[in-house]
């Protein structure tokens, strides 16, 4: 889409756009390409600038356990998170779209979650779920060593997933509840005469009336996923216990701020980018197929 | 709604209900918690009646976390973001819809690439251009033969230096170099009929006037919901903050959550922490409320 109507003097025109370009250069550009320059060199232990190693950056990330380790947590997180927060936010929308009584409650608070920081909800899932206090201590009790996030991996995960879960379950809330909105009344009414029952209503039109914003959800929930974990796993697990929680993000942080590793994190980085460009081009392959454009 | 499901409309209210207590839950037990005193907050099953120590834990976690001053931090940095995102896309944008000029969809598409990756992903070499953020231009100097040049024919060495860790502005900056306000400034943009932009410049406007009389009072909703979705995101930024700010004057609240827990494997006390949470996540909470309408809009606005 363009406009008819413009402005002649271009000059002027670039200079409109210049702030936001510096920005990019200073900000996102050069620090890209910084990021792959260092990923191709090593930098000398004792001064002297980097030396030029080729793809042994990834060969040795590559042939690192650890790294296959942190990269197999990132997708089980991504995805058990994912499927919960979109599977919970699609139920608590679709009911809360009926509009019976009381729903306009339930449209205010189910958003609140989202706007809580991720560390600052991450304090309060650990305490609530703290196997000494809070309100795992009651399982603890009658099972005793039942729960144990700071030793046993799979809880840890477990505890990670529901932090994060809870936030998102908000904000996919949002965006269900405005295409279900989005779906004309009459539409549903006209099946209701015809005698479809609400099930039958839901699969038959809603359901496939919102498919394009389930696949947006999809996209952007695996991608934040990688991303806003890191507040919560730093807060809750410290990446542990024995690297169960380690996920990319957060081994790309401690790698290269803690380990100084900085050939090593930028290898990281980039192998990052590509699993996230490569999922996003995985589903706008396979699964968009099955999404309907009205 | 259309029919009556008495049987469907139990189960709809049981389960919204459950759905709301899940929701509402860590909040009120987040408060709870900061009301009882260490006893109590480590009563196993915690008591849900709330207990006498609110002020004290709240005035406790205050000065522990010192978080006067670095609510403050949060907010300048929040308010920052928020309104360099509105001033700076909207002025992209302007550029982008409005003219004519060779490149115009180069940029548009230099612009767009950066939503692809976030600042997480990029994060060490970005905090080493903060270090000293004229880094990039000092490098072009030297590669170009400039420096060389500048320095045989004024004997000047070029060596540009400015750094920006504990500082505002690069707290504040990189959070702003992104597309996603541009984004939707040029959708608006685009609706806005040619016929008010022919009017103008039949009344002689010149496009900086139609920019700032016609256009930007035009899109004050767009204004407010960026504004609002950019306050909180930037409120909620962790990493970012938490690798910039090695001095404690310009650290933000929620990275100071941390002072308040033990490393890994100590006990916490949790009465403590639970005030200091609550005070971090009151502000976001409270933008949330007041401004639900421009913050659902910009949520749905920018990220689409």
């Amino acid at each position: 889409m363009e406009k008819r109507v413009t402005f002649g003097s271009w000059t002027i025109g670039i200079l409109f756009a210049v702030p936001q370009l510096l920005l990019i250069f200073t900000f996102f550009y050069w620090p890209a390409g910084q990021a792959v320059y260092w990923s191709l060199t090593l930098q000398q232990p004792w001064g002297g600038g980097n030396i030029w190693v080729g793809l042994d950056n990834f060969r040795s990330i590559l042939a690192n356990a650890d790294y296959w380790n942190s990269i197999t947590a990132s997708l089980v997180f991504a995805g058990i998170s994912t499927g919960l927060a979109m599977f919970v936010a699609l139920v608590l929308a679709a009911l809360t779209d009926r509009q019976l009584a009381g729903s306009r409650l339930y449209r205010v608070v189910l958003i609140w979650p989202y706007g809580i920081a991720a560390p600052a909800l991450a304090m309060a899932f650990r305490f609530i779920l703290a196997p000494e206090a809070g309100f795992m201590a009651v399982v603890n009790q009658v099972w005793p060593g039942f729960w144990d996030p700071g030793l046993d991996g799979t809880d840890a995960m477990a505890s990670i997933i529901i932090a994060f879960s809870w936030k998102y379950v908000g904000y996919n809330f949002i965006f269900f509840l405005a295409a279900f909105q989005a779906i004309p009344r009459s539409l549903i009414e006209a099946a209701a005469m015809d005698g479809s029952g609400v099930m039958r209503r839901f699969w038959d039109i809603q359901f496939p009336l919102i498919t394009p914003t389930i696949f947006f959800l999809l996209v952007i929930n695996i991608t934040e996923s990688f991303q806003d974990s890191f507040g919560i796993v730093d807060i809750m697990t410290a990446g542990g216990p024995a690297n169960a929680t380690n996920l990319m993000v957060y081994k790309i942080y401690s790698d290269g701020f803690k380990g100084l590793d900085y050939s090593g994190a930028a290898a990281q980085s980039i192998i990052l980018m590509l699993l996230i460009v490569v999922l996003t081009i995985f589903q706008f392959r396979f699964i968009e197929r099955r999404v309907h454009y009205r | 709604m259309v029919e009556r499901t008495p049987f469907l409309n139990f189960f709809t209210h049981l389960i919204l209900f459950v759905g709301f207590v899940l929701c509402i839950a860590p909040f009120v037990v987040v408060a709870v918690a900061a009301s009882h005193n260490l006893r109590d907050v480590n009563d196993v099953p915690m008591s849900l009646l709330p207990g006498n120590d609110f002020w004290t834990n709240i005035k406790t976690a205050w000065t522990t976390a010192d978080l006067g001053p670095k609510l403050l931090n949060s907010f300048i940095m929040a308010a920052g973001v928020a309104a360099g995102k509105v001033i700076i896309s909207a002025l992209t944008a302007f550029s982008i819809v409005y003219f004519r000029y060779p490149g115009r969809t180069f940029i548009f598409w230099l612009i767009f690439v950066t939503l692809m990756l976030p600042l997480e992903v990029r994060i060490v070499p970005t905090y080493a251009v903060v270090a000293n953020v004229l880094s990039p231009y000092q490098t072009i100097l030297d590669l170009t033969g400039l420096s060389w040049l500048i320095g045989k024919v004024s004997g000047v060495e070029v060596s540009l230096s400015l750094g920006l860790l504990n500082s505002y502005t690069g707290l504040i900056l990189p959070l702003i170099a992104t597309a996603t306000g541009t984004f939707l400034y040029r959708q608006f943009f685009l609706t806005v009929p040619d016929e008010l932009t022919e009017a103008a410049r039949m009344d002689g406007a010149g496009a900086l006037r139609f920019f700032i009389d016609i256009l930007l009072p035009l899109s004050r909703n767009n204004m407010a919901a960026l504004g609002t979705i950019m306050f909180l995101w930037a409120w909620n930024q962790y990493l970012w903050p938490l690798l910039i700010t090695t001095d404690q004057s310009h650290a933000t609240a929620v990275t100071e959550l941390k002072q308040l827990i033990p490393n890994v494997g100590g006990i916490p006390e949790w009465n403590i922490a639970m005030a200091g949470t609550l005070i971090v996540m009151l502000p976001p909470l409270i933008v949330v409320v007041l401004m639900q309408r421009w913050f659902v809009r910009g949520l749905i606005a920018t990220e689409k």
